[in-house]
């Protein structure tokens, strides 16, 4: 108990703001161990969380100012960035639309085989990513089963971003679709029945009734997706080709500094990587409850 | 300690004489070499000695393995693809003495390699040296030496090669610039070039140790690929080292030690070349030149000092092989 309430002294007084409030707004839970779980919570989070990301701090701490802006801005540092958030937002937004049909999909219609495409959709979950990678390559190389016609069309997949964006988008597609689904599968059908007879079409309905509750969790999916996608280091690395420049991912460049015993440089990209996620993850965070809290305002 | 122990009740119980275990770290392209190395090292150790003694093997990427060691892995003994690597063990832990490299012959490296080419078969190409890799036509692959310290090698002898043909530091930067202009794909490891360049099909011309490129026909066969040695190339010497620290805390610095210096037995020097290293033992490199085209090799000493130096100048963030790639830069 006494290393947590250490712990809890140790987070910064923001974090003790933000929870003082909120626990004088809401009634007391009638719930009992509040404290015991939150206790729990606190040192979990800590030791799984925090300890390990405040090591990487320390270790840029070594560094000096110009050092860190020096290893975080070079432009091949920030080429990466553009690359990996780029990629990461563009296969988090595909995987937004398609992961919400796909959920729609096996939420709603009856098929023969809906279990096993049910199955289908963990399969980027469980596959070793190095695995995803090597069978993406085999594909879209210029000698693969899609690659070949691509080529003959003029496009380039592997070893090009566009590579990147493929493998990003493989990886992600479970996130959306295990969020959404079981909001969908509780929203009763009878919803939709009741604004068809009150006269709404089929998408005014989707757009107006189903859809306002499903972005909430969308909007989860879309995190989760993005935030796997910055991190993705094992299946990109073998369809991006990694040049300078262009299809180089930031993890690859914190892997190319540590390769060089620079463990300060790296961690001074990883910082930046996290900083910047946070941010993006916070952001996305705040956007959900204000969805949520718009839409309980409505019904 | 606990689990040693445990080790040698179980010996001293099963009344088997206790044995010494090693463990060797060493990079990803020596698990067949080592395999027999270690076989043959055991049967001769207990010939001479009575005792057994057993070899536990690592293999990863050498700087990764490198960086395993310096965070704790208890290595006896390191046998990496090249000295920068231990020297970092040795400035970043101190687990062995900074001079480590001149306490074995041939500057600690008991069997040595080279930088060839491997082209498609029937070299379609017709690439026969180092300046059909700067053609337009050709595209070269080659891992990111910046993550392979193999491919270090090959910079560095593509380096040497404009070095010696026209003499001054200027022009070999621009060959080397015009080379990785006509590398698609850098990947991170020798493997993943192995694999972009064969199940790919990309690359007219793969970058290879001269070990591994024989291991690629062994498992392609030759109807594939061959093998295109150039004029001249780099003499690619991969070390081995005693880890001192370790040894003397498992107490085991005797057998690592006999281990090390067993490699240049002559017998050892042919379990290197059966298996596509080049022997630094002269009458055995003989038995074996039928295998082993002749080409003449420079050193890293020759032309880049030492591995600091090569390491400062060219591979640190900021050096010649980052200038390639700067916007704007010649391999844009």
């Amino acid at each position: 108990m006494s290393s947590s309430a250490l712990i809890a002294r140790a987070l910064d007084p923001d974090g003790a703001r933000w929870l003082a409030p909120a626990a004088s707004r809401r009634p007391r839970p009638v719930l009992p161990g509040f404290g015991l779980s939150l206790g729990v919570t606190l040192v979990y989070l800590s030791l799984i969380v925090l300890v390990p990301l405040s090591a990487a701090f320390l270790k840029t701490a070594q560094m000096s100012w110009p050092a860190f802006v020096d290893a975080v801005t070079a432009p091949r540092v920030v080429a990466s960035y553009r690359l990996t958030f780029g990629m990461s937002l563009a296969a988090a937004l595909v995987n937004a639309v398609f992961g919400l049909i796909v959920a729609w999909v096996l939420v709603r219609y009856p098929f023969p085989g809906r279990r096993i495409a049910d199955a289908l959709v963990d399969l980027p979950f469980a596959l070793p990513t190095a695995v995803a990678g090597i069978a993406l390559t085999g594909l879209f190389a210029p000698n693969g089963w899609f690659g070949a016609p691509l080529a003959q069309a003029g496009i380039k997949v592997a070893f090009t971003p566009l590579g990147v964006f493929v493998a990003l988008t493989f990886i992600g597609l479970p996130f959306v679709v295990r969020t959404v689904q079981p909001v969908l599968a509780t929203l009763p059908r009878e919803l939709e029945e009741a604004a068809t007879t009150l006269g709404a079409t089929g998408a005014q309905a989707f757009a107006r009734v189903v859809f306002p509750v499903v972005l909430p969790a969308l909007l989860t999916g879309f995190a989760l997706a993005f935030a796997r996608a910055i991190g993705e280091y094992g299946s990109v690395i073998f369809i991006a080709g990694n040049l300078p420049m262009i299809s180089e991912i930031t993890p690859l460049v914190i892997i190319t500094k540590l390769e060089q015993y620079d463990y300060a440089g790296a961690t001074a990209v990883a910082v930046v990587m996290l900083v910047v996620s946070f941010a993006l993850l916070l952001a996305i965070n705040l956007l959900q409850a204000w969805t949520r809290r718009r839409l309980g305002a409505q019904v | 300690m606990v689990r040693t122990l445990g080790l040698a009740l179980a010996f001293a119980a099963s009344g088997a004489m206790a044995q010494t275990t090693l463990l060797n770290v060493s990079y990803d392209p020596t698990r067949e070499l080592y395999q027999a190395y270690n076989a043959a090292f055991a049967k001769a150790w207990q010939a001479k000695t009575g005792e057994k003694v057993s070899i536990r093997q690592s293999h990863g990427g050498s700087g990764r393995q490198a960086r395993s060691v310096i965070d704790g892995l208890e290595a006896d003994v390191v046998t990496l693809a090249l000295a920068y690597d231990i020297d970092e063990i040795a400035a970043k832990a101190k687990l062995l003495p900074g001079n480590w490299q001149s306490r074995l012959p041939h500057a600690s490296s008991p069997y040595v390699s080279t930088v060839v080419f491997l082209v498609r078969k029937g070299n379609p190409k017709r690439i026969r040296d180092w300046d059909d890799l700067v053609r337009a036509d050709v595209s070269v692959i080659t891992p990111n030496p910046k993550t392979s310290g193999g491919a270090r090698w090959n910079y560095l002898a593509a380096w040497g090669y404009a070095l010696r043909k026209s003499g001054g530091d200027a022009a070999a930067r621009d060959f080397v610039g015009r080379l990785y202009a006509n590398v698609p794909v850098l990947d991170t490891g020798a493997r993943g070039s192995t694999t972009t360049f064969v199940e790919r099909g990309i690359g007219d011309v793969l970058l290879s140790w001269e070990n591994e490129a024989f291991l690629a026909i062994k498992e392609l066969g030759p109807d594939k690929v061959e093998i295109v040695v150039p004029s001249l190339s780099i003499r690619a010497e991969p070390p081995v080292a005693l880890v001192d620290k370790v040894v003397d805390r498992h107490g085991t610095r005797k057998v690592a030690e006999a281990y090390l210096q067993w490699w240049y037995t002559p017998e050892a020097q042919e379990i290197a070349a059966r298996n596509y290293y080049r022997p630094t033992d002269a009458a055995v490199l003989r038995k074996y030149e039928k295998q082993f085209p002749k080409v003449t090799l420079f050193t890293l000493g020759e032309h880049f000092g030492d591995w600091q130096q090569a390491q400062r100048t060219h591979f640190a963030d900021g050096g010649t092989f980052d200038q390639l790639y700067k916007p704007g830069g010649k391999a844009q």
